[in-house]
């Protein structure tokens, strides 16, 4: 792989021989090696306790490796560059009532890009669009805690849009979700023209996001693949606890 | 539904008072409550000019004062220690229908009946006519220390979080038959407390990785500016220089 951005295909993000063992000695992650390309969608599966959130807490610097590298568009995740990386790393968390902790959802879009020096006409045009992009511009004066789950994911998605990432980190993106507002954010999802990687145990929702797939299990990436391909593999998926939903055939579902 | 959408306290309206910017409104409240602590208790007629201030400013925010007088009820307590000076009070007595009552005890007593429910009234009123986030962000324009601030501004986030998740347990509690009856189940409420608090811990950690994420550096950023013009400061300041006024005037006159 040759690092550079000369040729059509800028590499988003690279992991390199990432290891960490937590605080207590708990080792998590045993050298994650992962390249992600600019346009890409691409889903990170794994069953629960892989080590999947440990590494996405590396992806903007919230966990420092142990060992190896990672770097977002060309630059390293380092102490002295954690706040470009963050505005590069869109991270959007489980449960929206974490990440939406501001009175309004239009001050809570407005966070990020403020926190970055965005300021007056600039910050409401930024809002604006991220709000529009998702489909929750008319919520914009509402308080958070009003809106139904399925809407308040929908803006935390815009929250991080709205600081005009380099890659959008979803963790576990359709969690909770009731089938219609799954569905809606699919098609969110799949109308933005941005990186993605998509953390999820769900997947025929990863199949239907991404034509590629990692699966982490035990602290190492132990597929890289077609989507397709990797769910059509039993064996690939029961060893690594991973499961189609009942009846489901990735076959039947054409692109 | 629509009920939920603004806080308890909070009477929505379009008036010049609920227009004020939040600071203003703040320094005049606070302003108020000092030149009423300021004013000597003995001037009567100091007292209902203050009283006829507050309602001018009722009528303009339009707040209805069958509502003021209902919330003023958070005075109570207040009310029963005042209430109880005059009997346990020293020095000159009087006789009051057969009841002997301490003469200071009684102006004590109406004292600081007089001060505090003038200065609660005013509360009241600026409470009714300010959001509780703009509350908020007055106080920051106001460079009020950014942390408390900040605590204040989660506590109002979080609030209804932490109430649908303390239902929830206590709904989960009562599904598996248990029934608070006396003080015996106290250890089992007390468990679901530590419970809720170390919920509630580990959300503000999250919370927090969520606003480091987002470029968090310790210092929320200004997103709303809050201009407040001169003309609005000097509106807001009428409230309290009139009371500060009858105040000196009251003292000059004592």
């Amino acid at each position: 792989m040759t690092p550079g951005s000369d040729s059509g295909t800028a590499v988003s993000l690279q992991v390199s021989g990432l290891a960490y063992a937590y605080p207590d000695g708990t080792q998590a992650l045993f050298g994650v090696d992962l390249t992600i390309t600019r346009g890409e969608r691409v889903a990170l599966l794994g069953p629960n306790g892989a080590g999947k959130t440990t590494l996405v807490m590396h992806l903007n610097g919230i966990l420092t490796a142990g060992h190896g590298t990672v770097e977002v568009a060309g630059l390293p995740v380092r102490a002295d560059t954690l706040r470009e990386i963050r505005r590069r790393v869109g991270l959007v968390f489980q449960d929206p009532d974490d990440q939406l902790f501001m009175p309004t959802v239009r001050e809570d879009v407005a966070f990020g890009p403020a926190n970055l020096g965005v300021r007056g006409a600039d910050l409401e045009r930024r809002v604006t669009h991220a709000l529009d992009r998702v489909g929750m511009l008319e919520a914009a004066n509402r308080p958070p805690h009003h809106l139904s789950f399925g809407q308040r994911r929908r803006v935390a998605v815009a929250t991080v849009l709205a600081m005009e990432p380099e890659i959008l980190v979803l963790d576990e993106p359709s969690s909770n979700l009731d089938p219609a507002s799954r569905r809606e954010l699919a098609q969110i999802l799949k109308n933005l023209d941005v990186t993605v990687l998509m953390v999820t145990h769900d997947l025929p929702y990863a199949l239907e996001l991404c034509e590629r797939s990692l699966i982490l299990s035990q602290g190492v990436i132990a597929a890289d693949g077609a989507t397709r391909s990797l769910l059509a593999d039993d064996e690939l998926l029961a060893a690594h606890r991973l499961e189609l939903p009942y009846g489901f055939a990735p076959s039947a579902h054409p692109r | 539904m629509s009920a939920g959408h603004h806080h308890a306290l909070y009477l929505p309206g379009d008036t010049p008072v609920h227009r004020l910017p939040p600071q203003c409104k703040l320094i005049a409240a606070m302003g108020f409550a000092v030149a009423v602590v300021a004013t000597p208790r003995e001037a009567w007629g100091a007292f209902g000019l203050d009283v006829l201030l507050l309602a001018v400013v009722a009528a303009v925010g339009r707040i209805p004062p069958a509502l003021v007088l209902r919330r003023m009820v958070v005075e109570v307590p207040f009310v029963l220690f005042a209430v109880a000076i005059p009997f346990i009070g020293l020095g000159e007595r009087i006789e009051v229908l057969g009841v002997s009552l301490s003469l200071p005890g009684l102006w004590a007593a109406w004292n600081i009946l007089a001060k505090a429910t003038l200065g609660v009234v005013a509360s009241i009123l600026l409470a009714a006519t300010t959001e509780p986030r703009m509350m908020l962000l007055g106080a920051e324009r106001l460079r009020l220390p950014a942390l408390l601030v900040q605590i204040a501004m989660f506590m109002l986030r979080y609030m209804s979080v932490i109430l649908d998740q303390a239902r929830r347990m206590r709904i989960a509690r009562e599904s598996r038959g248990f029934v608070a009856r006396d003080i015996r189940q106290a250890p089992v409420l007390a468990r679901s407390a530590g419970a809720l608090f170390i919920r509630s811990y580990e959300r503000g950690e999250r919370v927090h990785l969520a606003m480091l994420s987002r470029g968090y550096t310790g210092q929320m950023p200004v997103i709303d500016d809050l201009p407040a013009s001169w003309r609005q400061w000097s509106a807001a300041a009428v409230l309290p220089a009139l009371a500060l006024m009858t105040a000196v005037v009251a003292r000059s006159l004592a």
